[in-house]
């Protein structure tokens, strides 16, 4: 067991510096190679972490005269919730994360939550109801200008125009879904490309409204309010989420929202609508699911989440242009549902930071990120076409219902 | 007194008559079967009573209440569930969310109490969960809950479409060629499985070319051909009825016994081919 693990880690490590090692030879002004061996080092903890917490679990009680008692009791624990730990350590790095990075890594960081958000919120419309888009990232743009224009012609706040983006968000999806309602595979790939295009057209041409494509700017980032008595009484201190960790913070929270609100959605009744219209849209239909209701559902949430990472966007950078949602945004997001594991929570986010933040890091490599984005993507589907972290909803169901009492 | 009544109902795929001038009585509390050569048009008949498919002539109604042109969730929820002759399961589910997935029509909860997880949806959830390991435990399935679907024997998958089925809390069920692909033993058990549902008070509309199941338990078959009904009866009636063996066995292999007047409908029905 030990043994096939190290084994792993040997291969892994092998393919990692295989991958990294021509990244050492290259220079330029933005790109130290030092990056390279700090990913690696990253990678590699937590490879030889996850032996050490599977060792640990996979202690047979037998020999268990041998040990020391702590590490029973560990072993007990970690195998009761091993889900607690990983998540609370994951939690605690994503939490401790802009105390030891530079403001660049910050920054790498926002976006990719950012992407977690997007990528979840397309795995709605893709990987649970199985609605091919090509034209998702039109409503993220939609929630970045709702934003922006609410922001600058009414001056509402980030969180007085956070529900009206959500809403109109949700509209414009099923503007655009009900159309495509009856239509499959490659049809609706073409028509959903199309739609995400218009959108970014529209914003584009015209000019009285979205200002072109010179874009918004000057928007107010978002606010936090908090109670202060002071000389003049108690009043309201309005603080701006202005610098890069405290953004991080607050794209963290709503990355942790989305998290939590997509897999309700995944474990509900409206979730197992979805998949079983993925499966099988006619056995669906004649089970009692009302397909067409339940597919604009899924169009309309999935166009919800994007809208709120868009107000983020839109309101982090405090501008906006029509270019930033360019048609190549939904390939990355549809990329991730793909490379993460189709339906799959965990694998998303895993592929929203390996696609978001490697193309980053080798920045400074211009064209040849693209060519490392291609590279790790080809490699991914030869070797796990069912991407990082397949859903498993067998996991789930045990824990929900049946979870095996510990043999004690 | 008919639950579920078919007049006049005609379908065309184009040139080709699938379903001719059809008028079929469905009485509640019965089994019943319809029988007939391949191609005689019995899966467009349940895909014309579930909605799947728009008669083009005719009507269906159901209790009284007509079913024309309602979308197939709606039938489903008036009472009417259906299985595949090809089995349709969500492979990729376990076998209690495929039975989960049922109980759509009979629940309530949306995409914000899910958001929310209010004290409805927990109880909601629980609740399907509940009923859909009671219909898996009537189908000897429940040991099986957690697996996927795709990882069933066959005949277990056969079960577990009925079981989906049920979990609609249908009055009227109709089996598109339950026994397909079953050895004699499993067929059987479904026979008696069939006869417990029925003894619930369900209805049970079958289609099978498996004799012994269809003659042992129907109460009433119809015979198709060619889109048309050659004849009604108690099993031992269509046993013993030459136009119904002829229409198995192909034209003139009674040749010498037929009535003219028979041999007539036949040679006109071939002419839809
Ligand atoms: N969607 C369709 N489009 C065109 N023709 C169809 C369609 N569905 C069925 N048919 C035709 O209608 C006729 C009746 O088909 P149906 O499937 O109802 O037969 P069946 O009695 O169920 O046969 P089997 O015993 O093989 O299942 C066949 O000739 C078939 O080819
Ligand atoms: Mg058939």
């Amino acid at each position: 067991m030990i043994q096939k693990e190290l084994k792993k880690l040997v291969v892994y490590g092998a393919f990692l510096v295989i991958i990294l090692t021509p990244m050492l030879g290259f220079r330029s002004t933005t790109f130290e190679p030092g990056r390279v061996l700090k990913i690696l080092g990253i990678f590699m903890t937590i490879l030889v972490l996850n032996i050490v917490v599977k060792f640990i679990r996979s202690q047979k009680k037998d020999d268990g005269r041998k040990k020391t008692p702590w590490t029973e009791v560990v072993r007990k624990r970690i195998n009761r919730y091993p889900k607690v730990y990983t998540l609370g350590g994951l939690l605690a790095l994503a939490f401790a994360f802009p105390m030891f990075a530079d403001n660049y890594m910050i920054d790498v960081g926002i976006t990719c939550l950012i992407y977690v958000c997007l990528g979840l919120g397309l795995n709605i419309v893709v990987g649970l109801c199985g609605l091919l888009d090509l034209g998702y990232i039109a409503f993220y743009a939609v929630g970045a200008y709702t934003y922006s224009l609410l922001n600058l012609t009414f001056g509402l706040s980030f969180w007085a125009a956070l529900p009206l983006g959500i809403v109109l968000g949700m509209v414009v999806g099923c503007i655009i879904g009900y159309p495509t309602l009856k239509m499959r595979g490659d049809y609706l790939a073409i028509v959903t490309l199309g739609f995400g295009e218009i959108v970014r057209l529209v914003l584009n041409n015209w000019d009285s409204l979205t200002a072109g494509p010179n874009g918004l700017f000057g928007m107010k980032r978002p606010a936090l309010y908090y109670p202060s008595f002071g000389e003049d009484g108690f009043t309201w201190v309005t603080y701006y989420l202005k610098s890069l960790p405290s953004l991080y913070y607050f794209i963290l929270l709503i990355a942790i929202l989305t998290i939590i609100g997509v897999r309700r959605l995944d474990n509900s009744r409206i979730g197992r609508a979805w998949i079983a219209i993925r499966e099988d849209e006619v056995a669906a239909e004649l089970s009692g699911v009302p397909t067409t209701w339940i597919k604009l559902l899924a169009y309309a949430l999935g166009a919800g989440f994007a809208s709120v990472a868009g107000a983020f966007f839109a309101a982090k950078l405090s501008y906006t242009n029509p270019n930033f949602f360019l048609f190549m945004e939904s390939c990355i997001v549809l990329c991730i549902v793909v490379l993460g594991g189709v339906g799959s929570i965990p694998g998303i986010v895993v592929a929203a930071f390996v696609l978001i933040a490697a193309p980053e890091v080798f920045r400074g490599l211009e064209n040849f990120r693209m060519l490392a984005f291609g590279g790790i993507m080809t490699t991914m589907m030869i070797l796990k076409p069912e991407g990082l972290i397949p859903a498993s909803r067998r996991r789930r169901e045990l824990r929900a219902d049946q979870e095996p009492p510990p043999k004690d | 007194m008919a639950e579920l009544l078919l007049k006049n109902v005609t379908m065309k795929f184009g040139g080709l008559l699938a379903v001719d001038n059809l008028d079929l009585e469905v009485p509640s509390g019965k089994i019943l079967s319809l029988i007939g050569p391949n191609g005689a048009g019995k899966t467009t008949v349940f895909n014309l009573i579930t909605g799947v498919y728009k008669p083009t002539e005719g009507t269906i109604t159901y209790n009284g209440e007509t079913l024309n042109g309602l979308h197939s969730n709606k039938v489903v929820s008036r009472g009417i569930a259906r299985t595949f002759q090809n089995i349709r399961l969500f492979n990729s589910m376990t076998v209690l969310e495929n039975v989960q997935v049922g109980f759509h029509c009979r629940t309530r909860s949306g995409p914000v109490r899910a958001l929310f997880k209010t004290r409805h949806e927990r109880q909601e959830e629980k609740d399907i969960i509940l009923k859909s390991q009671e219909i898996l435990d009537f189908f000897g399935l429940v040991g099986h809950q957690n697996d996927y679907a795709s990882n069933l024997a066959y005949g277990e998958q056969r079960r577990l479409e009925i079981a989906r089925a049920l979990a609609t809390q249908p009055k009227l069920l109709l089996l598109d060629e339950p026994a397909a692909g079953m050895n004699p033993k499993e067929t059987a058990e479904l026979m008696e499985l069939i006869i417990k549902l029925r003894d619930t008070g369900l209805t049970i509309f079958l289609v099978e070319h498996d004799m012994l199941l269809v003659m042992g338990i129907s109460e009433v078959v119809t015979v198709l051909d060619y889109g048309q009904k050659i004849a009604e009866g108690t099993p031992k009636e269509i046993q013993q009825n030459e136009t119904v063996i002829e229409a198995y066995l192909g034209t003139g292999a009674l040749s010498k016994k037929k009535k003219p007047e028979q041999q007539k409908n036949i040679t006109r029905s071939r002419q839809h081919d």
